[in-house]
């Protein structure tokens, strides 16, 4: 693991959809080449985390530093060419564009992104559809779009919003192993899951929130050690 | 997404500042002609009355309009003609402008309605010009030169409103009673639900309630009042002319409601004064009217959305 | 020789009126259905900008002897950094409202821009002459083409074409698209989606500016031509659906002919034909020929 700085820190993050505060002073931080994953429950504020790194939140205060640099306050493009990357929880495939078309949407921000070719070998079905419409596509296939167009860009920060949702549970192998893939090209990966199954096959480290804070956090030993650790914040 | 944020809920307070504004109003209707020609406070009175029925429709119920000249000018040509070529009474013309301008906001109303937002707002447009070119053409209008009435009449046969302050009382009395029934439609159920429906039809519509049969009826009622105001214009100036019914004159309507204040009872009424004064006085600028009126529009939008009735509410935290 | 009692040189000659109007009709709304399509504003000054076009081109022949054809790349250039410039200063201050507010902005600004025009120049049509390359008709033998008509109605079919190409085929054009259906997750990837919609805004104008530089030699340049045009090509637009480029070009062009047609068959209804289609076309499906259901 890398010695310095983590490559993501938030502190003291506050946020607002209209008069409502979604998020009550969050910290934590990700380091170089992990998997570091939000769990939660639904509506506990992950997604909301997400937006406001990348700037999608209409209202928000505190830190959030990437690579030393201060991110609150730029626009979501300024961001992404920080080097940041989301795949956001509704995919956003564009039914108007083809699969093609979709994969070279984000502009190439740094070198050290997977090439065309890589992506096709990840990605073999992708090739195979690269003229139909964004979503002509399967669950699974969209899903694996989302990722594939941001590995092109040479974003360094990977954040993926519950990949697995909603996916046969043969395709959600599929997904973890292709977050293994990646990570293991020297990606930094913040996720965001529900499925404490699929978080654990892949992730480093733990955070939980729940109603807008990070209660919790563990990594993968004391998960390993303790399973019951994560289930309790999951079940209802 | 409504074009207002909806003010707090009505308290007492709110109720004492209406009544008090109401009364300034009527001291201001007493007391004007006094001062000012009763023929000019006259057609500010009609187009008042234009105001407020367009503010039932984009202030209360969230649609806007850009045809609403269509209404205002059938009404006010229906007006004339009957009092010219039937020898109406001014009342039964006013009655025959307002059941034609209801006639015609349901036919408009029903095609128009089948979109939502700026595609509603274009197509009311379109449906007044083609209204306007169908005016153009048809002979009872008298295009260019529009219809003349020689005589106002008698009101029921027995009151003469030829003199001028005789006149100016009927259209007062007919505009305070527009002014009360918008008062009575926008503090109703109906009214409320309205509102509800402005500010998320999505939520209205989950409750139950026929949005679509709720914003006809409120389309209708507006164009109603339009046409009641065009026919009240009509009978004080005695002319209906194809301005009446041209798109400047839809244009003018929301300049109107706009400046005086979206969403507020009074606001129409004080845009009307405000617009009204401004072309009588800036006329002699010719053309350059247009350019302050368009400057107006761009700074109302801007910078002024809440009206001069809505930012006098605000200060005074309570509803006009 | 006539058809159903008309005379076949009267209905071709109409078809072509006809014709070149919904040239006029296509390019226009082609600017509409872009600009809302990317900006969620409907652009009323758009009739203004097309004005602007024509005007530009009249003072750059009358004050400085620059004739067509530079006129038809300089006008447009004008107005495109005019429009750049509203863009940026007005309209983008009313994104985050409801977009009425953005329509009635560009109401006022088109009431601003065309009393300018009109206390500068005057309300009478000024003349434009065709330029002499353009001079001179096609001698069919019933009746006599001009050139500068079958100019008018290439050259709108190329901007149409290249216009559809743009948007189709190219990758910033593929941004536009996408940014159509959700644009802060395509500024999320990393587009500049702010830069792009004004871009996308002063091509619009553009467009509008190139048929007002078509339009100058044939319909005088007058303050007033952009408007009663503009209030056709929204019931164009109405019809051929919102947003859609192949319903504006087809909309524009086959209203034009109906037009036409309708000026033979039945003169008074000629200048309300096109908003009875409309009326029409609500009632039977609303979303226009091409339109999408949102």
């Amino acid at each position: 693991m890398s010695s310095a700085a983590p490559l993501l820190t938030v502190s003291g993050l506050k946020a607002w959809y209209g008069e409502s505060q979604a998020l009550h002073g969050v910290a934590f931080d990700v380091r170089e080449g992990e998997v570091a994953t939000l769990v939660g429950r639904n509506g506990a504020g992950k997604t909301t985390i997400l937006k406001s790194i990348m700037g999608l939140m209409p209202r928000a205060t505190g830190e959030i530093r990437f690579n030393q640099k201060k991110t609150l306050g730029l626009r979501p493009d300024e961001v992404a060419a920080l080097g940041i990357a989301l795949c956001p929880e509704e995919r956003a495939i564009f039914a108007s564009l083809s699969v093609w078309e979709n994969l070279l949407l984000p502009p190439t921000i740094a070198g050290g992104g997977f090439t065309i070719d890589e992506i096709f070998s990840l990605f073999p079905n992708l090739k195979e559809r690269r003229d139909a419409g964004g979503t002509t596509l399967s669950g699974g296939e969209q899903q694996m779009l989302a990722i594939a167009r941001i590995l092109r860009t040479g974003a360094r920060l990977l954040m993926l919003d519950e990949p697995s949702e909603g996916l046969a549970p043969v395709v959600v192998k599929q997904i973890a192993q292709t977050i293994g893939a990646i990570k293991a090209r020297g990606f930094t990966i913040l996720l965001v899951e529900q499925n404490v199954n699929f978080a654990r096959s892949i992730s480093d480290r733990y955070y939980v929130v729940e109603m807008g804070s990070i209660i919790d956090q563990c990594t993968r030993s004391d998960v390993e050690a303790d399973p019951a650790r994560l289930e309790k914040y999951i079940t209802v | 997404m409504s074009p207002i944020t909806t003010p707090p809920v009505a308290g007492a307070n709110d109720t004492r500042a209406l009544i008090f504004a109401f009364a300034l109003m009527l001291a201001g209707i007493v007391i004007a002609p006094f001062a000012l020609y009763p023929v000019f406070l006259m057609k500010v009175m009609s187009f008042a009355l234009f105001a407020c029925g367009f503010n039932l429709l984009f202030g209360y119920a969230g649609i806007m309009s850009f045809g609403h000249a269509a209404f205002f000018g059938s009404g006010s040509y229906i007006a004339a003609w009957t009092v010219e070529a039937l020898g109406f009474s001014p009342e039964l013309a006013l009655l025959a402008a307002l059941v034609g301008g209801a006639a015609i906001g349901v036919v408009f109303g029903y095609i128009a309605i089948r979109r939502q937002g700026l595609y509603f707002a274009m197509v009311t447009l379109a449906l007044a010009q083609l209204l306007y070119f169908a005016c153009v053409q048809a002979p009872f209008t008298g295009g260019e030169n529009g219809v003349h009435n020689a005589h106002r009449g008698a009101v029921f046969g027995l009151f003469s409103i030829e003199s001028d302050l005789a006149a100016y009382a009927f259209v007062s009395i007919i505009f305070l009673a527009g002014f009360l029934l918008v008062a009575r439609v926008v503090h109703s159920p109906f009214g409320q639900v309205l509102k509800a429906t402005r500010d998320n039809e999505a939520r209205a519509l989950s409750l139950g309630y026929p949005v679509m049969r709720y914003k006809l009826i409120a389309f209708v009622l507006s164009s109603a009042l339009a046409a009641l105001a065009g026919g009240l214009k009509a009978i004080a100036l005695g002319l209906a002319t194809l301005t009446d019914v041209h798109f400047s004159t839809s244009g003018d309507v929301v300049l109107m409601t706009l400046l005086g204040g979206i969403g507020t009872l009074f606001g129409p009424v004080v845009g009307a004064v405000v617009a009204s004064s401004m072309w009588e006085y800036l006329s002699r600028l010719g053309s350059w009217v247009t350019f302050i009126q368009g400057f107006i529009f761009v700074l109302c939008v801007l910078a002024f959305r809440r009206g001069i009735v809505g930012e006098l509410a605000a200060l005074f935290k309570t509803k006009l | 020789m006539t058809i159903f009692g008309i005379s076949v040189v009267l209905l071709l000659s109409q078809l072509l009126l006809g014709l070149i109007n919904g040239a006029f009709y296509a390019v226009l709304s082609l600017g509409l259905s872009v600009i809302f399509g990317t900006l969620g504003i409907i652009n009323f000054a758009h009739g203004a900008l097309f004005m602007m076009g024509a005007f530009i081109a009249w003072m750059l022949l009358e004050w400085l002897g620059i004739g067509y054809w530079p006129a038809i790349v300089l006008s447009p250039l004008i107005v495109g950094a005019f429009a750049l410039v509203l863009e940026q200063v007005l309209i983008r201050r009313l994104y985050k409202l409801d977009h009425v507010y953005a329509f009635l902005l560009t109401f006022g600004v088109a009431m601003m821009i065309e009393s300018l025009f009109q206390n500068a120049f005057g309300s009478a049509g000024k003349p434009y002459a065709v330029p002499p390359s353009l001079r001179g008709a096609l001698d069919l033998d019933f009746m006599f083409l001009p050139y500068y008509r079958l100019w008018i109605v290439v050259a709108s079919l190329v901007l149409c074409v290249v216009t559809w190409f743009a948007i189709e085929r190219t990758s910033l054009g593929a941004k536009l698209r996408a940014a159509t259906e959700n644009a802060p997750i395509v500024q999320a990837l990393g587009v500049n989606v702010p830069r792009m919609m004004t871009l996308t805004y002063a091509g619009g104008a553009v467009l509008a500016a190139i048929a007002g530089v078509l339009a100058a030699p044939i319909y005088s340049v007058s303050p007033h031509m952009g408007t009663d045009l503009v209030i056709v090509v929204f019931a164009v637009v109405v019809i051929g659906g919102m947003g859609s480029i192949k319903g504006s070009v087809i909309a524009g062009f086959g209203l034009g002919i109906i037009e036409g047609i309708t000026r033979v068959v039945y003169p008074e209804s000629s200048s309300t034909v096109i908003f009875l289609v409309m009326a029409i076309v609500l009632l039977v499906r609303p979303r226009g020929l091409f339109g999408r259901t949102s």
